[in-house]
């Protein structure tokens, strides 16, 4: 039963998007449609207003960093050499659908993308997260300041050329009688096994 | 004449209605609020970045440490996702454990959420009596996971393990003779599901006795009635998922609307508020634990009926009995693989999302074809409901602000991450 409501909403997408760039595929009981960065404010605003849509709701905003992805394929789609993606997942509280957004950034060096706070308001702290973590920069953002790590902090840490550890630590100095900065002392621990994928892995495009 | 300014204030980290590591900066017009700016991050914890370091079975801990006063809702979805993108089938008591122990967590959700949320606006009495019945659920957990707070229970494939047939009990000290003693162990005597079916009869006693205190009382009302209103439209757009949308009129439930694991076989009601104000909220979630009872029982009536397997018997997913791997090579090699190297979820992404106490909890998943997740993402409810907390303060009163921090259900936890 499932399987065919969303079936009935990737049809109307096909005919609703039609004369747009998206590419739309089904994969365990999700859509996800990829849409270039170029097409994007358009695409959101009527996936936001048309009466068969009505995504009212920004449930969630993700950044990803596919530099360390060991294929360039993902879910069937190229994404060339692009290093960064925002990934929207949208909730129509009205007709009960679910839809996940893809835009890939086009520039790697300076990652750039449309604000989509005017669409849906709660992209205020997300955008900002995805900004404080991954270094993408949200086009019209009246706000866009750190959110999630410390005051005055340096770097992106949830790209995947941030070490786990960090580089910075923090102690209280009993001399100096206060808190300091310092380079990490700590020494890299392998405390997982290293990433181990199947034997099969890479192999076989999907 | 002098110059009137608006003057800006800190609100936190370290105050006590704050719930946890709150920051705010509130710009004040007299006692008016003219703009809070909340300041996270102060628990940022990187759980995220950890799991992609981890194996998949590592991570489940993490997740109870998310929104730690409900600890068992949040590895639900973590396990749902990995559950989704393996393409397992749970087997169905373990389907209704897991609902089980998620209404028992919505429980113990709202008990702690209803105790501070009235202590920040000045009864302290619910408060304790919140924490007698909390005490009751905890030993739930502790019975059937060992720990009290951070189960780590539930599994990909199913639960940990089968309900226990006995209860913890308390033990005689120099403060406690026997006979107190024994008269607080007489509803353990039984099994575990013995314990939770006498506790939901009394429950709903409980409940009528936090009503008493509170939904027509004077001071009560006059704090939250009017403050803090968000229309329909609004809280859609801001995001809002749980008691807080429903608070605002709108009928939406995942239990209800894309329902997961058995909660299309049992039977219960939404409530639903009207005004979208603090008050409405409050209604909104006293009823919501009646309806969690509800649920609870309908589950121990099927489980008495029905036994069988609580985790699936995949040996790549789930580790094998215990006895089979002391005597079996092949089981021996299935356990230490997967507690070494862990399982391989196939190439792909998903996103489970479950009703959590406070809202939508969701998890991201891309994956490609390694031990450990490529990429996770953790939707948080309260992210977005403290988001909003500018546009919901705006106009009101500083003691205001507290109500609202109150009826958000704040927990760091699950914000910071």
């Amino acid at each position: 039963m499932a399987d065919s409501r969303v079936d009935k909403l990737a049809a109307n997408l096909q005919k609703i998007l039609s004369d747009q760039q998206a590419d739309i595929s089904h994969a365990l009981g999700e859509l996800t449609i990829l849409i270039h960065s170029r097409d994007f404010l358009s695409i959101a605003e009527t996936l936001r207003n048309h009466t068969d849509l009505v995504f009212d709701t920004l449930v969630d905003l993700c950044g990803v960093d596919y530099s360390e992805y060991t294929t360039n394929t993902h879910a069937g789609y190229k994404r060339g050499d692009k290093r960064f993606a925002v990934v929207y997942h949208l909730l129509s509280v009205k007709h009960n659908h679910r839809l996940r957004l893809r835009v890939f950034v086009e520039d790697n060096e300076f990652p750039m993308l449309d604000s989509v706070i005017y669409i849906w308001p709660s992209a205020n702290w997300y955008e900002r997260e995805a900004f404080d973590l991954f270094g993408i920069v949200f086009n019209n953002h009246p706000d866009l300041r750190r959110i999630l790590t410390d005051y005055g902090f340096i770097g992106n840490p949830f790209r995947k050329d941030f070490p786990l550890s960090g580089h910075m630590e923090m102690q209280y100095d009993p001399d100096q009688k206060r808190v300091i900065y310092q380079p990490i002392t700590i020494e890299p621990r392998e405390i997982t096994p290293y990433i181990i994928r199947e034997e099969q892995y890479g192999k076989e495009e999907i | 004449m002098a110059e009137i300014r608006n003057y800006t204030m800190n609100f936190g980290p370290q105050h006590p209605a704050a719930h946890g590591v709150l920051r705010l900066v509130m710009e004040l017009d007299g006692e008016v609020i003219r703009r809070a700016d909340p300041h996270i991050g102060l628990l940022h914890r990187a759980t995220e970045k950890l799991a992609e370091n981890k194996t998949y079975i590592q991570s489940v801990p993490y997740m109870d440490r998310l929104d730690y006063v409900s600890m068992m809702v949040n590895e639900h979805a973590y396990v749902m996702a990995i559950e989704k993108l393996l393409q397992i089938d749970v087997p169905i008591r373990a389907q209704y454990i897991r609902v089980m122990f998620d209404e028992i967590t919505r429980i113990l959700n709202h008990l702690l959420w209803l105790g501070a949320h009235a202590l920040d606006v000045g009864a302290m009495t619910v408060f304790l009596y919140a924490f007698r019945e909390r005490e009751d659920l905890m030993d739930c957990y502790e019975a059937v996971s060992g720990a009290r707070l951070h189960a780590a229970y539930y599994r990909p494939g199913g639960v940990y393990r089968d309900l226990p047939d006995s209860m913890p009990q308390y033990r005689s000290s120099a403060i406690r003779d026997e006979k107190t003693t024994a008269t607080r162990n007489e509803n353990r005597q039984g099994s575990l599901l013995d314990f939770i079916e006498d506790f939901t009869h009394r429950f709903p006693g409980y409940v009528d006795d936090y009503e008493t205190l509170l939904t027509d009382n004077r001071i009560w009302k006059q704090r939250l009635v009017d403050i803090g209103v968000v229309s329909p439209d609004r809280a859609k757009a801001l995001g809002f998922t749980g008691p807080m949308l429903r608070g605002s009129g709108v009928e939406w439930d995942l239990r209800k609307k894309q329902p997961y694991e058995v909660y299309d076989q049992v039977d219960f009601d939404i409530p639903v508020g009207v005004n979208g104000d603090c008050y409405d909220r409050y209604l909104v979630r006293i009823e919501e634990m009646r309806q969690s009872n509800r649920i609870i029982k309908q589950c121990i009536d099927w489980m008495r009926k029905n036994p069988g397997p609580v985790i699936t018997s995949s040996f790549k997913v789930a580790p094998p009995p215990r006895l089979s791997m002391k005597q079996n090579m092949e089981e021996m090699i299935h356990h230490f693989k997967l507690f070494t190297e862990g399982m391989h979820v196939p190439r792909g992404e998903a996103y489970a999302a479950v009703e959590h106490p406070k809202g939508e909890f969701g998890i991201y998943i891309i994956s490609d074809g390694a031990n450990m997740p490529y990429r996770l993402k953790i939707r948080a409810p309260g992210f977005a409901h403290l988001a909003a907390m500018d546009e919901m303060a705006r106009g009101h009163m500083i003691a205001d602000l507290v109500a609202i921090i109150g009826t958000q259900d704040i927990v760091f936890g699950e914000i910071d991450r």
